[in-house]
C-alpha cells in the first residue's frame, strides 16, 4: 500500500511553517496542504489512499513546539509533545494524572513514541483517547496562523467527526490545562476496541468539591462533555444514577464492534466506573 | 527454557534450542520480499470493489502509458493459462472455471481484474489508479444459508441453486438410534469465517530463462513440489524446467497450502516481459484474496439414553465455499464429518454436507481444517446433553470415551483410531485445576452473583496426513540423508517447514540415529532443485510422516555404515553406535568420517554395496495418527459489559512421543491463541452486499499479548503405533481443543440465568445480549 | 521532487535522494538493503517494521524516510553488529520466543525498549509493552518468558 506522491517541506521555524501552510501566491491556504505532526493517523490514511494531500508541512523540526511546563497554575503542552512524553512526564503525572493516564492508553508504545497531542486533537478522531480527558480537564488549545493567535476551549475546538474549528492556515500550537488547586480525583475508563486499540467508549471523570466534569469519547460523532451527568453528580447523585443518563439524547455510533444500543449501555457502565474511581482518588 | 546438550546424550526428547533461530533473531533470514534480482520488476493487481458484477469494459491505456509501466494485462491476455486447480474430488462436484484474472464477470470483492508490471512498486501502485473498469454490479449473496434460499442471487449463473455439492455419509443405524433414544438434543452451531493471517502475507518472485524454457518461482508456500507440478501445468511448462524455491516462510496455518492465481500470474508476467517479477500481497489483499477458514453452519442432533450413554449423532453441515474451489476447498468439510464422533463411542452417525457458493473469497484449510469445527460441534453437544441430563460434563465424557482396550478402534465414520488413553488427559487436567474445589469456588462465586464458568473440551484429531488413498496428491513424505566424505550429515526433507522447527527436530533425530553431534547435521528443505519430490507441511504431518521417512532413510544408512564398518574392521561382529563402528571382539573402531570417506573413495566396497553414503526413502503411512487431549478454561464474565476474561487455561495434550518439549509447548501456545481468537474476537464479516467489513487489522482482532491468558501445558504420552517415532502430531491440537473449552466455559458461566448456547466469537456485546435475553 | 535524506543507520551514514512519499520501511529494505525489519500490514498495527529512531521504537511503515532525515536509526541488524548476540536475542533463542520469525525483529526491538524503560517488568507490563507487535505463532507466552529472562540477565 503506497501513498500518492506529494511535496514535502520541513520548516525550521513556526513562521516558515505558517508561510508554507498558507501556500499559493495569494497566500491563502487551499486545503491541499496538510500539516504532518507524528503522522500516526495521517500516514495510514495516505497509504490506503483515503487521504492524498498535495503538500505536507512537517512540524517535526520546528523548534519550540515540544515542551511540558507549568506557568501560573496552568500546564502548557507544546503541540509536538509525544504521547510518551506526556505519559512519562513527572510534572504531568504529579499535577495532571488524568492526562498521563489518557496518554498511556493511546495505541501502543510505537505510536506513543511518535504521535503528538497536537496531531491527536487536530485529527479529531471520535474514538481517540485524549479528547475525553481534555474535556474533563477543561483544557484549551492555542491556534496560530499568520493572522495571529487565538485560544479556545477543546470543547469548542472539536466540531464533529474529523472536523475541528481549525481555519485554513492555522496550526495547533499548544494545549493548556488549568491545574487543580486541590482535591479533585480523576480517572479514565476505556472499553478497548480489540483490533485497533481505539476506544469503543472512553469516559474521563474529574470530580472535586462541588464540581464534576465528565468527558466522553467513542460514543458519538465527536467527544463531548456529559453535562447532564455532571449536573446530577453536582446535585449529589451517586455514580450509577448519574452515569445512567450519559447517553440520553445521544446519537450513538454503531459499528461491528458495538451497536448504538450497546455503546449507550457500556457508556453508562464505564462512566460509573470512571466516576467511582475518580471519587476514590479525591484527596 | 532450552537445555544444554552434551554430545553423548540422546537429543530426542530434549528441549534443544532451535537451529533456525540465529538467522531469524538477527534479521538476516531471507523471506520472499527480501529477494532482489537484477532487472526485477514489480507487479500490482487491480481488484474488484464489487462482490458481483459484469465487466463491461476495461481501459488500460492510461496505465500502459504511465512512465515506468512495462505492461498491463487483463483477463483475455491470460486466457491460455490453465485454471487455478482444485485438487479435491467429490461425486457430482461443481467446479467453476477459475481463471487467473477475471474475464467478463467478477465474483467476489478482491477478485483479480488486471495486473500492472512496472519498474518499481510505487509506480505500479500509481498505475493501478489509472485503469478504468466499467462494472455493472449485480446482486450478490454472502451468507451461505441465504444463498440456499429460493430466489437467491446465483453466484455462478449456470448453477442457480448455488449448490456446489452435497455429500452424505452414514455409519451404523442412525435412524434406529434416534428412534430408540430416550433423549435427543438439537442445536444450531456456527463456526465463523476466519482469516488465517500469517504475519508474512503471500508473495512470489518469478524468473524465466527463455533460452532454457525454464522458470524459477520463489513463493511463500507450504507445498513447493505440488506448486511446481501444478503451476507448471497451468503455464504449459515442462515440469523439470520449473524450479520452486520457498525461502523463509513467515507462517502459513494452511493458507499457503494452496496454489493461487497470483503464482501463475506472476510467472506469466515474467515470461512475457522477459524480466524477473515480484508480487507481494498487501495485508488488505491478504484479507480479501487469500483463503479464509471455517465458514460452517451446523445443525446437530445427539441421541442418548437417560443414563448419559450416547447413541447417535446427526449433522447437517452447510459449508460456505466462497466463489471458487481452491486446492482443497470442498474436502475440508468432509474432514469434519470424519472427526464428528470425537473420542466417543458413537456407533450411529449421519452427516449431510451442502457445499454452497457465496460471493466471498474461497474457504480452505486453516489450522485444524474441518476438525476444529467438528470438535466444536461434538464437544458442545456433549455439554448440552450433560445439561439436559443434569450430569457433570467431565462425568458424561468419561462415561462415553472409547476404552483403552478397544484400539485400534473403528469409528462409525470409517476411521481407525490408532491408540489412546482418552481418560488420562482429562483426569490430569481435572487434577491440575483441582476440579472439585474449582466447582466449589464456582458455587461460592454464584452466591456472590458472579458469573464464573468452567469449560471442558476433550478433543481427538485426525492428523499426520495421511495415507495416500485418503489424501489428494498423496499422503506420503520423503527424506534423503547424505553423509559427506568428511562425515557431515545433510538431511533433505520433502516436508517444507515454515516455523515449526524441523531444522532442529529432524537434526535431533538424525544426530541420535547416527551418533553424531547435532552441529554435524544440517536440514535443507523447500527447493525443488535440491530436494527430492515431497508433499509439504500441513495437517500436523511434518514429524509424524516426514520424520518417519527420515527415520527409515537413517535406518538404511545405518545398515550401510555397519557393512562398511564390518569390511574395514574385518569382522562380522560390529556395532555402530555413538558415531563409530566398534569391533566387539577387538575393540577396534572406525569413525563415521573414515567410513564415509571410504564409501566415496571406494577402493574397497562391501559385498553388494554401492559407493557413496546416501539414502532416500518415500514413506507411506499406513494410517493417520490421532492425537487427543483435554483443555479446561475457567472464565469470568463481566455482568455489566459481557466481557469474557479467561482466568485460567489448562491444556493437557497427548501427541505421542515428543521430540522437543520446548517446540511442542510453542505449538500448543500458538494453537490455543488461534483457538481463543476464534472463540472471542476473530471474525471475517461480509455485509449483505458482499463487502468484507473486517478487511484490515484495524477491524479484524488478532490476539495481542495483552489479550492472552497464561496457558498451562501438560502431557500424557501414548505413542502412536502408526510410525516408528511414535509421534502423533501437535501443530493443530491447541486450536482444535480450545474453542469448545472456552465456549463451554462461557455457557457454564451463563447457565444460572438459563443460557444454553452461544456462538463465536463471544464478543462482549453478544454475551451481554444473550445475558439480557436470558434475564428478560 | 526528490529530497536528500541523511540517515545514520546502525552506525553507518546513508545519503540518498528519495521521493518524499518513500516510506521509511521501504527505504530501509530497498535503499539501504536492510531487510530485517518486515512489512506485515499497512495500518501500523502489526509492528513487524519496528526500528528505533534516536532511541525510540517506531513503526517504520508509518513514517516517511524524509521525516527521519538526520536521525540515528537502529534496526535488528544493528543489535548484534559486533557479531555477538544481544541479551534479548539470546533470550528469544533460549526461550523459543519465535517460530516463523517474521515478527521477531520488530518484537525484539520493542522488547529492548521495554527493558530500557522498565528493567524489572511484571508479566502484565511485558504484555503491555509488546502490545504493538502481533505474533501469530507463539501465543506470546515464550516471548514473555524471553523478556523475563533478558531482564534477569540484566539486558
Amino acid at each position: 500500500m503506497i501513498p500518492q506522491n506529494f511535496e514535502y517541506s520541513s520548516p525550521r521555524s513556526l513562521e516558515a511553517a505558517l508561510d508554507q501552510l498558507a501556500g499559493g501566491p495569494d497566500g491563502s491556504a487551499d486545503g491541499s496542504t496538510k500539516i504532518l505532526a507524528g503522522g500516526m493517523s495521517l500516514i495510514p490514511l495516505m497509504k490506503l489512499r483515503l487521504a492524498a494531500p498535495e503538500r505536507l508541512v512537517d512540524l517535526r523540526r520546528v523548534p519550540g513546539l515540544n515542551y511540558i511546563r507549568e506557568e501560573s497554575g496552568v500546564l502548557h503542552i507544546g503541540a509536538m509533545t509525544t504521547h510518551y512524553e506526556v505519559e512519562s512526564s513527572a510534572l504531568v503525572r504529579a499535577k495532571c494524572p488524568l492526562l498521563a493516564e489518557a496518554a498511556a492508553n493511546i495505541g501502543d508504545v510505537q505510536v506513543r513514541n511518535v504521535g503528538t497531542i497536537g496531531g491527536s486533537v487536530a485529527h479529531a478522531d471520535p474514538a481517540a483517547d485524549y479528547p475525553a480527558s481534555l474535556l474533563a480537564l477543561e483544557a484549551s488549545v492555542t491556534l496560530v496562523s499568520k493572522a495571529g493567535e487565538r485560544t479556545m476551549s477543546v470543547e469548542d475546538f472539536l466540531v464533529d467527526t474529523m472536523t475541528t474549528a481549525l481555519e485554513p492556515g492555522e496550526i495547533v500550537r499548544e494545549v493548556t490545562v488549568p491545574l487543580e488547586k486541590s482535591g479533585a480525583g480523576t480517572a479514565y475508563a476505556k472499553m478497548v476496541q480489540p483490533a485497533s486499540g481505539f476506544a469503543i467508549v472512553g469516559v474521563a471523570a474529574r470530580i472535586g468539591e462541588g464540581f464534576a466534569r465528565i468527558g466522553v469519547t467513542g460514543l458519538a460523532s465527536k467527544a463531548y462533555r456529559a453535562r447532564n451527568v455532571e449536573a446530577l453528580l453536582e446535585g449529589g447523585a451517586d455514580a450509577a444514577t448519574a452515569a445512567a443518563v450519559i447517553a440520553e439524547g445521544v446519537d450513538a455510533n454503531s459499528d461491528l464492534h458495538a451497536s448504538a444500543d450497546y455503546r449507550r449501555h457500556v457508556a453508562t457502565v464505564y462512566a460509573a466506573r470512571a466516576i467511582r474511581q475518580a471519587i476514590s482518588r479525591k484527596y | 527454557m532450552s537445555t544444554t546438550i552434551s554430545v553423548t546424550e540422546k537429543l530426542v526428547g530434549k528441549s534443544v534450542r532451535r537451529r533456525e533461530d540465529p538467522r531469524l533473531i538477527t534479521g538476516t533470514a531471507t523471506y520472499v520480499d527480501d529477494l532482489k534480482l537484477p532487472g526485477m520488476h514489480h507487479a500490482c493487481i487491480l481488484r474488484s470493489p464489487h462482490a458481483a458484477a459484469k465487466i463491461r469494459s476495461i481501459d488500460i491505456s492510461a496505465a500502459q502509458s504511465h512512465p515506468g509501466v512495462v505492461a498491463v494485462f487483463t483477463g483475455p491476455d491470460v486466457a491460455g493459462v490453465g485454471p487455478v486447480p482444485c485438487g479435491a474430488s467429490l461425486p457430482g462436484l461443481r467446479v467453476p472455471h477459475h481463471a487467473i484474472l477475471a474475464t467478463g464477470r467478477v465474483y467476489y470483492v478482491g477478485h483479480a481484474v488486471a495486473v500492472v508490471v512496472a519498474t518499481d512498486r510505487y509506480v505500479a501502485a500509481d498505475a493501478l489508479d489509472l485503469i478504468e473498469v466499467d462494472y455493472e454490479p449485480t446482486a450478490a449473496v454472502a451468507d451461505p444459508e441465504k444463498a440456499l434460499e429460493p430466489g437467491a442471487p446465483a453466484v455462478h449463473p449456470e448453477w442457480p441453486d448455488n449448490v456446489s455439492f452435497t455429500y452424505h455419509q452414514e455409519g451404523g443405524e442412525p435412524e434406529k438410534a434416534f428412534a430408540e433414544a430416550e433423549v435427543v438434543v438439537k442445536q444450531r452451531i456456527t463456526s465463523q469465517r476466519l482469516v488465517p493471517m500469517p504475519m508474512e502475507t503471500r508473495g512470489c518472485v518469478a524468473e524465466y530463462h527463455a533460452a532454457e524454457k525454464s522458470l524459477t518461482l520463489w513463493s511463500s508456500t507450504q507445498i513447493p513440489h505440488l506448486l511446481r507440478t501444478l503451476v507448471g501445468q497451468m503455464l504449459g511448462l515442462i515440469e523439470n524446467r520449473v524450479r520452486v524455491i520457498t525461502p523463509e516462510v513467515g507462517g502459513g496455518f494452511g493458507c499457503k497450502l494452496n496454489v493461487y492465481a497470483e503464482e501463475a500470474l506472476t510467472s506469466f508476467v515474467a515470461m512475457k516481459i522477459g524480466k524477473p517479477v515480484k508480487w507481494i500481497e498487501s495485508r488488505r489483499e491478504n484479507f480479501l484474496c487469500t483463503i479464509h477458514g471455517r465458514g460452517h453452519v451446523d445443525y446437530y442432533e445427539i441421541a442418548a439414553k437417560r443414563d448419559g450413554t450416547v447413541l447417535g449423532l446427526r449433522l447437517k453441515l452447510i459449508q460456505d465455499l466462497g466463489a471458487y474451489q481452491q486446492l482443497l476447498t470442498p474436502a475440508i468439510p468432509t474432514l469434519s464429518v470424519l472427526m464428528m464422533p470425537g473420542l466417543y463411542k458413537f456407533r450411529n452417525i449421519s452427516a449431510d454436507i451442502v457445499g454452497v457458493f457465496t460471493n466471498c473469497v474461497p474457504t480452505d484449510a486453516y489450522r485444524g481444517a474441518g476438525r476444529p469445527e467438528a470438535t466444536h460441534g461434538v464437544e458442545r453437544m456433549m455439554d448440552l446433553l450433560a445439561v439436559e441430563l443434569k450430569m457433570d460434563p467431565a462425568e458424561i465424557r468419561l462415561k462415553n470415551f472409547i476404552g483403552n482396550d478397544e484400539f485400534p478402534y473403528a469409528t462409525a465414520t470409517g476411521l481407525s483410531y490408532d491408540s489412546g488413553d482418552y481418560a488420562a488427559p482429562l483426569k490430569k487436567a481435572l487434577d491440575l485445576v483441582n476440579y472439585r474445589e474449582l466447582r466449589e469456588d464456582q458455587r461460592k462465586a454464584r452466591e456472590q452473583g458472579r458469573l464464573m464458568g468452567i469449560g471442558i473440551s476433550t478433543y481427538g484429531e485426525l492428523c499426520a496426513f495421511g495415507p495416500s488413498p485418503a489424501t489428494p496428491a498423496g499422503g506420503w513424505e520423503s527424506a534423503t540423508v547424505k553423509i559427506d566424505p568428511s562425515g557431515k550429515v545433510t538431511v533433505l526433507t520433502g516436508a517444507s517447514p515454515h516455523g515449526q522447527g524441523e531444522e532442529t527436530t529432524f537434526a535431533q533425530i538424525a544426530a541420535d540415529e547416527l551418533g553424531v553431534p547435532i552441529d554435524d547435521v544440517i536440514v535443507l528443505h523447500g527447493d525443488t532443485a535440491i530436494v527430492q519430490y515431497g508433499i509439504g507441511t500441513f495437517g500436523s504431518r511434518g514429524t509424524a510422516v516426514g520424520g518417519a521417512a527420515l527415520y527409515f532413510a537413517l535406518k538404511d544408512l545405518r545398515a550401510k555404515i555397519k557393512k562398511f564398518g564390518e569390511m574395514m574392521l574385518e569382522s562380522d561382529d560390529v556395532t555402530f553406535s555413538g558415531g563409530v563402528c566398534t569391533c566387539n571382539k577387538t575393540g577396534n573402531t572406525v569413525s563415521l568420517a573414515q567410513i564415509a570417506g571410504m564409501s566415496y573413495r571406494a577402493m574397497r566396497l562391501p559385498v553388494n554395496e554401492e559407493p557413496g553414503m546416501q539414502a532416500t526413502r518415500f514413506w507411506e503411512p499406513p494410517n493417520f495418527a490421532f492425537p487427543f487431549g483435554a483443555h479446561i478454561a475457567v472464565t469470568e464474565i463481566d455482568r455489566e459489559t459481557g466481557h469474557v476474561a479467561v482466568s485460567r487455561y489448562v491444556a493437557v495434550d497427548d501427541c505421542g512421543n515428543i521430540i522437543n518439549p520446548l517446540l511442542v509447548a510453542g505449538q500448543v501456545h500458538g494453537g490455543v491463541a488461534q483457538g481463543l481468537g476464534q472463540s472471542l474476537w476473530e471474525q471475517a464479516v461480509y455485509d449483505d452486499t458482499g463487502q468484507l467489513i473486517t478487511g484490515e487489522l484495524m477491524d479484524y482482532a488478532v490476539p495481542k499479548a495483552t489479550m492472552m491468558p497464561w496457558i498451562e501445558t501438560a502431557h500424557t504420552t501414548t505413542p502412536s503405533p502408526v510410525n516408528p517415532l511414535g509421534v502423533k502430531g501437535v501443530g493443530e491440537a491447541g486450536t482444535i481443543g480450545c474453542s469448545p473449552a472456552v465456549v463451554n466455559s462461557v455457557v457454564d458461566a451463563l447457565s444460572p440465568p438459563g443460557v444454553r448456547h452461544i456462538d463465536m466469537p463471544m464478543t462482549p456485546e453478544k454475551v451481554w445480549k444473550v445475558l439480557e435475553g436470558a434475564r428478560a | 521532487m526528490k529530497q536528500t535524506t541523511n540517515l545514520r543507520i546502525n552506525g553507518t551514514s546513508y545519503v540518498h535522494e528519495v521521493e518524499p512519499r518513500l516510506l521509511l520501511i521501504h527505504y530501509l529494505r530497498e535503499v539501504a538493503g536492510l531487510t530485517g525489519p518486515h512489512i506485515g500490514c499497512e495500518t501500523s498495527i502489526c509492528g513487524a517494521c519496528t526500528v528505533a529512531i534516536d532511541g525510540k521504537v517506531v513503526k517504520s511503515c508509518a513514517m516517511f524516510a524524509v521525516q527521519a532525515d538526520g536521525s540515528d536509526i537502529l534496526t535488528i541488524e544493528g543489535v548484534a553488529a559486533s557479531g555477538t548476540l544481544g541479551a534479548m536475542q539470546e533470550a528469544f533463542w533460549n526461550e523459543h520466543g519465535l517460530q516463523c520469525g517474521f515478527c521477531t525483529p520488530g518484537m525484539i526491538m520493542a522488547s529492548r525498549q521495554l527493558l530500557e524503560r522498565n528493567p524489572t517488568p511484571t508479566e502484565a507490563e511485558i504484555r503491555h509493552g509488546i502490545d504493538g507487535n502481533l505474533c501469530r505463532c507463539t501465543g506470546y507466552q515464550h516471548i514473555v518468558n524471553a523478556v523475563q529472562a533478558a531482564a534477569k540477565a540484566g539486558a
